[in-house]
């Protein structure tokens, strides 16, 4: 397919129904509105439902009655947004339902500010509901992969029933760039008449179907906790996903970031190249289950002198990479989140002095 | 001779948790009959609300979902939109329903949901112990109002179907109560008959039904019966509120 010029908001809006999701509740909030004027247009063409709710706790409902009829369902919000739907997130992910929600992330906490941020990175990785649950996050550098990211987003939902979210900023949302909408990466729905409230009729048994969260017998609770766990424990086995960007000689420093910032990194780090200072870096496409093994062993590197966690936010994701080191390098953090993004030049500066200090 | 009565098809044969003459029981029988005589049991999905009827799924033998506290008009819409030839009802409490999950079911019944809403007043959060609701009376003591209800402090009681009539939508809306024979007869009508719209794809459908909550008014069933005819019926009045056309 050509490549088509287009906002990375209306791009998720299409991705989503080239994944076959044709159906789409949400609420508006800024700077994510685009997705739904571009689906009330969108999903009547393909015979898709669109509804504008009276709230994102409400949408997250309906979103979770959706998707526990067993068919495909994405909403898509921001962050002061996302805090409202994270109690249906947690019933949703008690419940094990299939549901894709979209986070074009904005400057918090409180209202914060309207423009791009990473500040949701622990409300997304660790659980912003209550209970023991985690989200398979994604996060994507650009509009093509936010499009990669939205149609892949239906099938991983479905493989591991449950809620998974893709975590992107207000650049990624707002920005245009060319992209095509692989076909490949449609997957058709897998059969869910074992546990969808889809009629009894619809999957010709007599038997009921129940979705439900509530398990009052400690055991029988603690049981689906540990299904819940054993498909997170899976997720960490199959799902990870990073890229590696100029790890393959040595580097004096190794840079972690991710999305947008990934994005100002890479022109640094060519930029720095270019004066002949290598760094590497590897950037994180989920953030859970998060590269763990990948960041250790790039940060084991004989030539590598400093490991930088770089955020547009106030120090969130390196608690991961301190992690994920083990305690055998130290890890410092580089980041500002007011809703400026740092430029190359301030990225390559605080890396040379870094490597100076 | 034929068996005159039985068990509907549409509840299930377990035992309820529910307590001695308390009349969620009677609600959940009429909307079995309902499903039963309209012949949708196959195609019919029930949200349960969290509070005593939380586990409505277990007496039911339709598919069932189970909401947040107040959220189970939200999920019913979302059901109703990807699925409109489901059948779906929501069972919610007025402490869910008036009180937590106000906002969910204002919207959806003026956004003229296509699914029904059974909505059992009490007049007291039962599940939780009896605190205070939203329709609790003035002067009816609660856990939260040891004295008494003070409505200076606390508002009057909020009547649904009053409230719900004045949305311009056409909607279906009712209140019946469950305290003697002829009142249940009524409220069966009047679940049919909501039922009968949805079916029709004509408009949301409401009827709330007066309850009666034995164990936190502090009353013996019977004594509870006679409680609710003497204050509740005068102040939430039985009949047809809204109809559609
Ligand atoms: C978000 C949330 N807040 C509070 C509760 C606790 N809670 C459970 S049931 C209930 C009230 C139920 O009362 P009502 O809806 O009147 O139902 P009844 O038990 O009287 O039938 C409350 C407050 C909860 N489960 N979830
Ligand atoms: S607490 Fe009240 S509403 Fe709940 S089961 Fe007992 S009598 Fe019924
Ligand atoms: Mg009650």
């Amino acid at each position: 397919m050509a490549k088509v010029l287009m906002k990375g908001n209306e791009a998720i809006g299409e991705a989503a129904i080239r994944a076959g999701c044709l159906n789409y509740f949400a609420y508006p909030i800024t700077p994510q509105s685009e997705v739904a004027e571009y689906l009330v247009k969108r999903m009547p063409e393909v015979n898709g439902v669109f509804l504008q709710g009276e709230s994102e706790v409400a949408v997250g409902y309906m979103i979770f009655g959706a998707a526990a009829c067993g068919e495909r369902v994405m909403t898509t919000s921001s962050s002061p947004g996302v805090s409202l739907m994270s109690e249906a997130i947690s019933y949703i992910a008690g419940a094990r339902c299939p549901a894709v929600f979209v986070n074009i992330v904005r400057g918090g906490p409180g209202l914060g500010g309207i423009l791009p941020s990473q500040g949701d990175y622990f409300q997304a990785t660790k659980g912003g509901g209550h209970g023991d649950y985690h989200l398979l996050v994604m996060a994507p550098d650009g509009v093509q992969e936010a499009v990669e990211m939205t149609m892949m987003a239906f099938p991983l939902a479905e493989k591991y029933r449950g809620p998974v979210m893709i975590l992107g900023d207000g650049l990624i949302g707002q920005m245009m760039e060319p992209v095509e909408f692989p076909d490949n990466l449609y997957v058709p729905p897998t059969n869910k008449d074992d546990w969808a409230t889809n009629g009894m009729d619809r999957r010709g048994s007599t038997k009921k179907n129940i979705v439900k969260s509530l398990y009052l017998d400690p055991k029988v609770l603690n049981q689906n906790n540990l299904t819940l766990k054993a498909q997170y424990d899976q997720m960490k086995r199959e799902e990870i996903r990073f890229e590696a960007y100029n790890t393959d000689g040595d580097y004096q420093a190794l840079i972690v970031s991710y999305g947008t910032m990934s994005r100002v990194c890479k022109t640094a780090i060519d930029n720095m190249k270019a004066q002949g200072l290598e760094i590497g870096m590897i950037r994180p496409k989920t953030l859970f289950p998060f590269p763990e093994k990948a960041i250790h062993d790039a940060a084991a590197k004989e030539s590598c002198k400093k490991v930088v966690s770089i955020e547009m936010s106030m120090g969130q994701m390196i608690e991961d990479v301190e992690r994920s080191l083990k305690g055998k390098r130290e890890v410092t953090w580089f980041g500002q989140c007011g809703g400026d993004i740092y430029t190359p030049e301030e990225v390559a500066e605080h890396v040379m002095s870094l490597i100076a200090s | 001779m034929g068996k005159i009565f039985s068990r509907p098809e549409a509840l299930s044969d377990n035992h309820t948790h529910y307590c001695p003459g308390c009349t969620h029981g009677i609600a959940h029988r009429l909307i079995a009959e309902v499903i039963d005589e309209l012949g949708i049991r196959g195609r019919t999905v029930g949200v349960a609300p969290v509070g005593c009827a939380v586990m409505a799924y277990n007496y039911f033998s339709c598919d069932f979902q189970e909401a947040a506290h107040g959220r189970a008009p939200a999920m019913a819409t979302g059901i109703k939109r990807v699925r409109p030839d489901l059948m779906v009802f929501t069972y919610q409490g007025d402490g869910d329903l008036a009180s937590i999950g106000m906002g969910e079911i204002i919207h959806a019944a003026n956004r003229g949901e296509k699914f029904t809403t059974i909505f059992i007043n009490n007049a007291i959060y039962g599940m939780t112990g009896g605190q205070m609701a939203p329709t609790t009376m003035p002067g009816q003591r609660a856990t939260t109002a040891p004295t008494g209800r003070n409505v200076e402090e606390t508002g009057m009681p909020i009547r649904m179907c009053e409230l719900l009539s004045t949305l311009a939508t056409p909607g279906y809306i009712a209140r019946q109560a469950l305290l003697r024979p002829k009142y249940v007869n009524k409220a069966k009508k009047a679940i049919l008959q909501a039922f009968e719209y949805q079916m029709a794809n004509k408009c949301f459908s409401f009827v709330e039904l007066i309850n009666t909550c034995p164990t936190n008014w502090g009353m013996t069933p019977l004594n509870a019966l006679k409680w609710a005819e003497d204050n509740l019926i005068p102040y939430y009045p039985l009949g047809e509120f809204k109809k559609p056309e």
